[in-house]
């Protein structure tokens, strides 16, 4: 059976969700092979072969921390010499496509970003994307070189599979193009505690109607009573009430949760681009008008401090 | 010293419109209106601030790929304050993706000369972001992208990266490039003088030709993906809307339950 690479993301050695669900797409094209590069690479080998790498290519250098994007791309292109995959899998983070566009074109291969889905195809992966703010879907598949597919956070299950899980050292030489873009400050983001907001089952966001940064609290009550992260519309980052790694929508995260709520946010087309892929959608607005009641499966015409603060409460109590 | 900037840009179909497919798959563009694309704004606006803050004389040439009606793209961000602009268009381009059009860009780029490129994070139609990746790959430079503030100082051109697990520092040598986020700057309005100053200002045309590509090299049938279906989503199916008289959390409390979420 053909091999099928797949990148690791990982903190330290923890490896992400999104790679995980990569590894259960990855075994309907072929054998499983991850590639883990930088420190803790080695660490991430017992969770990769639970969930059906058959072999994990590992290289840790100081290069990988200390410069942007390129040292990543000479690695995987080294495992594609190395291995000759069917295909390519990258998660769908930002530096994921674009380690994943740089590796395509020295491959002479097409990229597809951000598939929702993947399955085997006769000439090759067919992945499935949701376009034009989800709108219509697509399926498409690459027709040059060995297919590169970036694939979003949510996009499969997560199943166990436990196969060999091999560590291999990966040998690398950097190119030199690695070195170009050096990163001279890092300041980790402090942790919420709370879910990563694309990987999330449930998000809970907040908009304009949410009215001030004080406010958020009673929609962090109400996510961390669901156990979910917290998502904030355009409106409310630009006004500066929540963060901008918060942001959902076409400038910020793309998410698609088994739930979305959707609090004091009308609904533009520039929000629905990012949350409109979520299984099931509710939205809490004063307006009935809002568009964000198109979408829905359930709404609630009314004041979110009214209602916000009495679904906490009834989540709270039915959870006991 | 100078420093010459070129800012990629991209005419989009209106997001705002009813966007829809074309019979051969590609993006529909005679029943929706263009606009420059609102992401690309961000980078002509950084263009400007770097002009402003430098001692050195600053050139910035706006460049992009597209049809005929992409000039207006071009328009505005000459009317917001570029010195000029390039428009590559060629009936063999249609179709052309990623891969491609950067392969146009780069050889444009190259042609008009240029120390700094800065492009936006991502179109707002394909929303792929992976253009300035593949230019910076295409032109040997450094990439120095997805940030959310850029300075041009001596030669070096430093910026802020906000990811997913950490906020970098970035620095690299010119030439590079550069890609900018929404939460760079707000980009400024176009003055009325700025509009007038802007139909006097040089817009060069390229073709294929003139930037030394074989047609083979881009257009649909050339691409490196294949569309093999569209499908229209299904409309969802109409959900229940509850007005709240003192009980609208309890009841959606109670929808959740229902669907297993508590």
């Amino acid at each position: 059976m053909a091999e099928v690479l797949v990148y690791v993301d990982h903190v330290d050695g923890a490896v992400r969700k999104p790679t995980l669900e990569l590894l259960t797409l990855a075994r309907r094209v072929g054998e499983p092979v991850a590639v883990a590069l930088g420190n803790g690479a080695g660490d991430t080998a017992a969770a990769l072969a639970e969930h059906g790498a058959v072999k994990v290519l590992t290289s840790d250098a100081a290069e990988y921390a200390d410069y942007l994007v390129v040292p990543k791309v000479d690695a995987l292109q080294a495992a594609v010499e190395q291995v000759s995959p069917a295909a390519v899998l990258v998660p769908s983070s930002a530096e994921g496509k674009e380690i994943a566009a740089r590796l395509a074109l020295r491959l002479g291969s097409g990229i597809i970003t951000d598939a929702v889905d993947l399955e085997a195809g006769d000439e090759g992966p067919v992945a499935t994307q949701s376009v034009f703010a989800a709108a219509f879907t697509t399926k498409s598949r690459v027709s040059k070189g060995t297919p590169v597919i970036t694939v979003k956070p949510n996009s499969a299950a997560v199943e166990a599979a436990p196969a060999a899980g091999a560590v291999e050292a990966l040998s690398v030489s950097f190119s030199a193009a690695a070195t170009g873009t050096k990163v001279t400050a890092r300041t980790p983001r402090e942790s919420t505690g709370r879910p990563e907001l694309t990987e999330a089952a449930i998000v809970v966001s907040g908009g304009r109607g949410v009215n001030g940064a004080e406010n958020f609290a009673i929609i962090e009550a109400l996510a961390d009573s669901l156990g979910a992260a917290v998502g904030a519309s355009r409106a409310a980052v630009d006004a500066g009430w929540y963060p901008h790694t918060n942001q959902v929508g076409q400038t910020g995260k793309s998410v698609s949760p088994q739930l979305y709520i959707a609090s004091g946010i009308s609904g533009a087309i520039q929000h629905r681009a990012g949350m409109q892929t979520s299984k099931t959608i509710v939205a809490i607005n004063k307006d009935a008008e809002a568009p964000i009641f198109e979408l829905v499966d359930y709404g609630v015409v009314g004041d979110l401090f009214d209602v916000v603060p009495q679904l906490t409460e009834e989540v709270k109590t039915r959870k006991g | 010293m100078s420093l010459r900037i070129v800012v990629t840009v991209k005419y989009v179909p209106d997001a705002t419109g009813d966007r829809h497919f074309a019979d051969d798959l590609t993006v529909d563009r005679d029943d929706v209106d263009g606009l420059l694309s609102e992401l690309d704004e961000y980078a002509v606006e950084q263009a400007l601030q770097i002009s402003e803050n430098s001692d050195d004389d600053v050139e910035i040439t706006v460049l992009t790929v597209g049809p005929e009606d992409a000039k207006d793209a071009l328009r505005k961000a000459l009317s917001m304050g570029a010195d000029k602009a390039i428009h590559v268009e060629d009936d063999d381009l249609h179709g052309t993706d990623a891969i491609g059009t950067s392969l146009v860009l780069a050889k444009a780029v190259e042609k008009a000369g240029y120390d700094l490129v800065i492009s936006g994070m991502a179109s707002t139609d394909g929303t792929m972001g992976v253009v300035p990746a593949l230019l910076a790959e295409r032109l040997g430079v450094p990439q120095v992208t997805l940030l959310s503030e850029v300075s041009v100082e001596g030669g070096t051109v430093k910026g802020r990266r906000d990811g997913d697990a950490a906020t970098e520092q970035l620095e690299a040598s010119l030439p590079a490039v550069v890609s900018v986020t929404d939460q760079s700057g707000e980009a400024r309005y176009p003055s009325f003088k700025g509009i007038m100053a802007a139909k006097k200002k040089p817009v060069q045309s390229w073709d294929l030709s003139d930037l030394d590509i074989d047609e083979d090299e881009v257009g649909l049938e050339n691409a490196y993906t294949v569309v093999e279906s569209a499908a229209e989503r299904p409309a969802r199916t109409a959900g229940t809307i509850v007005k709240d008289e003192g009980e609208g959390g309890k009841q959606l409390a109670e929808f959740l339950a229902g669907q297993k979420f508590i």
